[in-house]
């Protein structure tokens, strides 16, 4: 049951965008983000579609998984389109059910509202998650975050805190499951019963899941600080972050198409959005 | 000793089947398992044991072929299924990270509630299982998390024992204890197995936990069972344990070397004991030497 989480799954590779500097990508995501949210009309949504496609096959990640990944956010995207169908009422009427109409406006704002979330999804995927090792990108929030040390941010232990979760989502994925098994053949059943009787058979898989996630925290701590972990200071890194030609370039396209966004925003008007 | 209690015929399992990370674990296992007899099952990590035992109480369902408790396939029915739960106890390895209740008495109880069973039903049973495992009543009120770890692991141990199982399946009961808490715990295992007449599959990679324990033994290899039989059948075959990664008990190793340098030895002795009856013997007698 817990078997299909794809979410910010890191697929290991070496095409061009797994081997960009992690801060390059974060950044492009970023920009990517937000000119997403500048985005109206055909026009430039067009061309968004058209560089996450670039993305994708530079990325060399199957087009089923990435699909996949849509799953999750099924029901997200279907209610978002209800809201919006009937939410709208300006335009020609298109059709028409006891009080509730569809107009020709409601459709086309749902219809790249969708769009909007889909790229979304797929483009930080694709551009930071699937490509990037959840190490390697924390290391890039670090690097990106440092400036704040000097305002006394622990920005150090805050990445550090982050890599750790991360490392142990997969752990904790496969202790459940095995708690579940373990449950299982004591003969809880998870699977029938109210909302009610269903919550309160959980609690033989939380408790023993808290209890030994603590335990782990424990353990780690002890074994970090046998290894002489003081904190940041003064620690000097494996892999030290450097930016290369490509990064740079990939900076620039980045820098220039935010910029061409904005423009394009407040001076031509693509669509019919106000 | 002869009735059948447990079937698997053909089964094979494969994890993630249809996609890129598909995994076949196990592939056409057979055996039986009899009625009072404790089985033992040995095999290198990865060579598919614990997916074998997740099959036996239905946790896993097949890819192919069959598991069948007393003569019926055990995914015939929701309700077959639901019920072998209980005829097939499974304690997992390290069981001590299932406990969750507030009071020893109540985590033990866990099993028989879910039974459907009397309140006097379930509180006699729990003092049972309590004295199958070696433990005195004195910690029945005390909460599982403030024993030691091999309290715990009897206490894991007794929740299962609790469902009063036909067949008792222990993934590695003694990983992780002092010697003294392995020996205890392997002799309440055998104790159990004496008194009430069940059917027990030990999993382990210690020889020498099997080898004293087991009236069979099935030796895993590469998600098959590559031998079963007795223990003497099994340790007399040196090399095909060797080629399966594993290591025959220190003593049967002794004996083998001894054999090899020409001592009219039984190459299947593998309990420390007999290895010396058989030394002691042999140094009554004019001993041909070799070299």
């Amino acid at each position: 049951m817990l078997n299909d989480i794809t979410l910010g799954q890191y697929f290991p590779g070496n095409s061009l965008l797994h081997r960009l500097d992690p801060r390059a990508k974060l950044i492009l995501s970023l920009v990517y983000i937000v000119t997403l949210f500048l985005c109206s009309g055909p026009i430039s949504f067009a061309i968004m579609a058209g560089l996450l496609t670039v993305a994708v096959i530079l990325s060399q990640i199957p087009f089923f998984v990435i699909l996949k990944s849509l799953r999750p956010i099924l029901i997200l995207l279907l209610i978002t389109t209800i809201f919006n169908l009937f939410y709208m009422q300006e335009g020609t009427v298109l059709l028409q059910l006891w009080i509730l109409r569809i107009t020709d406006y409601g459709l086309y704002n749902a219809f790249f509202l969708i769009l909007r979330i889909v790229l979304l999804i797929t483009g930080t995927f694709v551009m930071l998650t699937y490509t990037t090792s959840p190490i390697m990108l924390t290391d890039a929030i670090e690097s990106l975050l440092s400036p704040l040390k000097k305002f006394h941010v622990p920005v150090h232990e805050l990445s550090m805190m982050m890599s750790i979760a991360l490392r142990f989502i997969p752990t904790l994925i496969q202790e459940t499951n095995k708690i579940l098994s373990a449950q299982k053949s004591r003969g809880a059943n998870f699977d029938s019963g109210s909302l009610f009787a269903r919550a309160r058979a959980l609690v033989p898989v939380l408790v023993p899941l808290f209890v030994s996630a603590f335990r782990r925290a424990e353990e780690l701590a002890v074994a970090m600080e046998s290894r002489c972990y003081r904190g940041g200071s003064g620690r000097t890194r494996l892999r030290v972050l450097k930016f290369k030609k490509c990064d740079y370039c990939v900076l620039i396209v980045s820098l220039t198409v935010i910029i061409l966004a904005v423009i394009a925003r407040y001076t031509i008007s693509f669509g019919m959005l106000p | 000793m002869t009735e059948t209690i447990m079937r698997v015929c053909n089964l094979s399992h494969t994890y993630n089947a249809g996609t890129s990370l598909t995994h076949s674990a196990i592939h056409d296992v057979n055996f039986e398992l009899y009625q009072g007899e404790i089985l033992g099952i040995i095999g290198h990590t990865g060579s598919g044991k614990s997916t074998l035992i997740q099959h036996l109480n239905g946790l896993l369902s097949p890819s192919s072929g069959t598991v069948s408790f007393r003569g019926e396939d055990i995914h015939s029915s929701k309700q077959t299924l639901h019920d072998v739960r209980f005829h097939v106890g499974l304690v997992f390895q390290y069981p001590e990270h299932q406990l969750f209740e507030e009071t020893v008495f109540k985590d033990i109880a866990f099993g028989p509630r879910n039974m459907g069973l009397s309140e006097s039903e379930i509180e006699s049973r729990v003092l049972e299982a309590l004295e199958a495992v070696g433990l005195s009543s004195s910690v029945l009120e005390k909460s599982p998390f403030e024993l030691s770890g091999g309290q715990k692991r009897r206490v894991a141990i007794a929740g299962v024992i609790a469902m009063q199982p036909n067949v008792l399946i222990l993934d590695e009961p003694t990983a992780g204890l002092d010697p003294k808490g392995c020996a205890s715990i392997l002799r309440h295992i055998k104790e159990y197995n004496q008194k009430t007449g069940a059917s027990i599959i030990i999993v382990s990679h210690s020889m020498e936990d099997i080898a004293a324990m087991a009236d069979r033994i099935m030796v895993m290899c590469g998600g098959t069972n590559e031998l079963i039989g007795t223990p003497n059948e099994i340790f007399s075959q040196v090399e095909i344990l060797q080629k399966a990664g594993l290591v025959v008990p220190q003593v049967t190793a002794v004996i083998k070397a001894l054999c090899d340098r020409g001592l009219p030895l039984d190459t299947a002795l593998y309990t420390v004991e007999d290895a010396c009856n058989a030394i002691l013997g042999l140094m009554n007698r004019e001993v041909p030497y070799a070299e």
